[in-house]
């Protein structure tokens, strides 16, 4: 188990105070202008040393991510935006980062603002978290009031931070469709390139960075970028909020060290599977939008990068669901297809039309009420959703539902045939979609 | 995606309340002078919490707030899906449907909606509530959850939703977060970790001197 010592989120579970005072006794703010005097090559060597990969779901590196903007700043500014949209199902660790830590998250914008030279940054916080976006903006005004941000401060770069949200659209998570609906507009993603750091938010070089990327950044230049980089794999460092959810005896969200195994994260923190390991069926280890992983494969894997992409799933978002033998699979993945539906934004055909067709198929596969070729047929229609969108949310409703055919085609399989004995039919002829 | 459109009966005017006018301005403060756009959504929130909903006279009034065409603003109140389009219950439920919640127990809150409230997005008869599924809040490890008015309600069974709705209908005020009294989202019965003393005792204020510093700093 991870050390308390080497843990970052001190209050996750909200046991301590939000507010400043008790945030510095924690160590927030403590020698943040003596890494603003370090100068901004600095900053971002250190973070490359440490190996930081994003917290958002994709998992690239963040200090190469930040060399990305120019060099100098000419007539349009820089902007960092931080992605606080948190919508992923399975996920809700940036939730207790803002809630519970919010000054650990105010610091780090200063320092990545500094770092790439931006005088002004946002805050995207989805519409549902009022109370967070609360806490939030109470604590930036407490920044503010300390001169800890703002102008003239006592760090010696001026800094704005606004905190903006959304009204309940998942795929405003994505960055570009976020850039979109923090200029007004309807959250559909941009065609890339151009990409963010050249041409962002109001056509401006942009940054767009996960609340834990850029939370843990001022205790990774506190604690330095070795002690980060020894915590997990080469490849896959540092410590991670993980959140489990699902069928364990005690679900929470935990940070632990990158690449500890999935068992032991389950078996150590959360009270292990609902009546034993044994009793295991199947895991999405890295929120809704990766393939799952059935029990067999959930023994040995680990918490990582590296080691779920090896088996044809991710790290995501780390939002480990954990599904036991009771659970109806097919229903389960038909519910992650319909949030898929629901929250395509629409702008391409094979996710617009593809997601709805696919979440139809698998509620009549759920019944029973289909045909042994549609299976194919299903994989078939999602490996051409997949890969041929504008942005990811495509291939994140293809996933799943090859995660589930990968694994457990043969469920599948009984069901139709089950379906068929009771009804006394040998061949129903379905047309796919309806 | 899910199609939404204004309702039927519209109001004749729109007017922010006098009151309204310094989170107004305060919204409008956070974004460039020429980029006044970037107001939209706190704005149709604002018009959302003083009338309840978003009408089609509200939508044309924040278009000229932000020299914005009509059809922008009507574009951005029904692309996103917390802007209610028409009245809703003085209560208004999010129940999260999504598989985590579904896994430990969401339908059974459902069916406690149909029962008690009706059917979704229909106002019950005296007006105090209103129901809708919603995908996932983001609070899965309290799963099941539910937001009543602008708070979560975490780790519900059917009773506790039921017992929610009975305060509410009662004129009492309601507690958010877990209904079985654990703290936010640590494990039932409390953390293992986080529990060393010299974490909270002050020692971390301390200067420190950073690791690597580069000699000329
Ligand atoms: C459909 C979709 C939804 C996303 N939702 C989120 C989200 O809620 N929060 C987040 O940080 N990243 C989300 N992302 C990833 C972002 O596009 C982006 O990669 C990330 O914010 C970058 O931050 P990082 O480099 O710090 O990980 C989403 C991506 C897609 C395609
Ligand atoms: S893939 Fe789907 S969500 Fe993404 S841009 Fe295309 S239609 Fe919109
Ligand atoms: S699935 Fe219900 S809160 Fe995430």
């Amino acid at each position: 188990m991870l050390a308390d010592k080497d843990r970052i989120f001190l209050n996750l579970y909200g046991a301590h105070d939000w507010r400043l005072a008790a945030a510095k006794q924690r160590g927030a703010w403590n020698a943040t202008k003596d890494m603003i005097d370090c100068g901004r090559d600095w900053i971002i060597a250190q973070v490359k040393e440490s190996g930081l990969r994003g917290r958002g779901g994709a998992g690239f590196p963040t200090g190469l991510k930040w060399t990305f903007m120019p060099k100098e700043v000419k007539e349009r500014p820089h902007y960092l935006v931080v992605n606080a949209d948190e919508s992923e199902p399975g996920t809700c660790k940036d939730r207790d980062m803002l809630r519970h830590d919010p000054h650990l998250l105010i610091e780090g914008c200063l320092i990545a603002s500094f770092a790439m030279q931006a005088h002004t940054a946002y805050i995207y916080i989805r519409g549902e978290y009022v109370r967070e976006r609360e806490i939030l903006e109470q604590a930036i005004q407490e920044a503010y009031a300390a001169k800890l941000i703002g102008k003239n401060n006592l760090h010696g770069w001026d800094f704005d931070l606004h905190v903006s949200h959304g009204a309940g659209a998942y795929i405003c998570g994505e960055e570009t469709a976020l850039l979109e609906s923090l200029e007004g507009k309807k959250g559909q993603p941009r065609l890339k390139p151009p990409f963010p750091a050249n041409s962002g938010l109001y056509g401006c070089p942009t940054t767009v960075n996960n609340v834990e990327s850029i939370a843990v950044v001022p205790t990774i230049l506190r604690r330095g970028a070795k002690w980060f980089a020894g915590i997990g794999r080469a490849n896959n460092t540092g410590t991670k909020v993980f959140c489990v959810s699902g069928h364990v005896n005690k679900p929470c969200n935990v940070e632990e060290a990158m690449s500890i195994p999935l068992k032991e994260l389950i078996e150590t923190h959360c009270g292990g599977v609902r009546g034993g390991w044994g009793n295991l069926k199947a895991v999405i280890p890295g929120g809704s939008s990766v393939r799952l992983i059935p029990a067999h494969e959930a023994e040995t894997a680990l918490m990582d990068f590296d080691s779920l992409s090896a088996l044809k799933s991710g790290l995501g978002t780390a939002a480990v669901i954990v599904m036991d033998q009771s659970t109806d699979l097919v229903r389960a993945i038909a519910r992650i297809s319909y949030f898929y539906k629901h929250e395509s934004c629409g702008q391409c055909t094979p996710c617009r039309e593809g997601t709805g067709w696919m979440w139809r198929v698998l509620e009549r596969m759920a019944r029973g009420e289909a045909d042994h070729s549609e299976i194919d047929l299903l994989l078939d229609v999602a490996s051409q959703v997949e890969g041929h969108t504008i942005c990811a949310l495509g291939d994140a409703a293809a996933w799943p539902v090859q995660g589930l055919i990968r694994h457990f085609r043969h469920e599948i399989e009984q069901r139709i045939d089950r379906y068929r004995a009771a009804k006394g039919v040998h061949q129903v002829r379905m047309v796919a979609a309806e | 995606m899910s199609a939404r459109r204004l309702a039927a009966e519209q109001p004749a005017s729109f007017a922010f309340r006098a009151e309204a006018m310094p989170e107004v301005e305060r919204q409008l403060a956070k974004f460039p002078p020429d980029r006044r756009a970037s107001a939209v959504i706190p704005l149709l929130w604002l018009v959302q919490k003083q009338e309840g909903w978003v009408s089609e006279p509200a939508i044309r009034a924040i278009a000229d707030m932000l020299g914005m065409a009509k059809i922008r603003v009507l574009e951005v109140a029904t692309f996103y899906t917390m802007f209610h389009l028409e009245p809703r219950g003085r209560h208004h439920l999010q129940v999260c449907g999504t598989t985590p919640c579904a896994l430990r127990g969401a339908e059974a809150l459902k069916d406690v909606c149909l029962r008690r409230i009706g059917k979704k997005f229909v106002v019950r008869g005296d007006g105090a509530f209103s129901w809708e599924e919603v995908e996932c809040l983001g609070g899965c490890v309290n799963a099941p959850v539910v937001a009543i008015d602008d708070y979560y309600h975490e780790d519900l069974s059917p009773d506790d939703l039921e017992a929610l709705i009975d305060k509410l209908a009662g004129g009492e005020t309601i507690t958010p977060g877990s209904a079985r009294g654990r703290q936010t989202s640590a494990p039932e019965g409390g953390a293992e970790t986080l529990t060393d003393s010299a974490l909270y005792d002050g020692s971390l204020e301390r200067p420190v001197k950073l690791p690597n510093r580069p000699e000329n700093a």
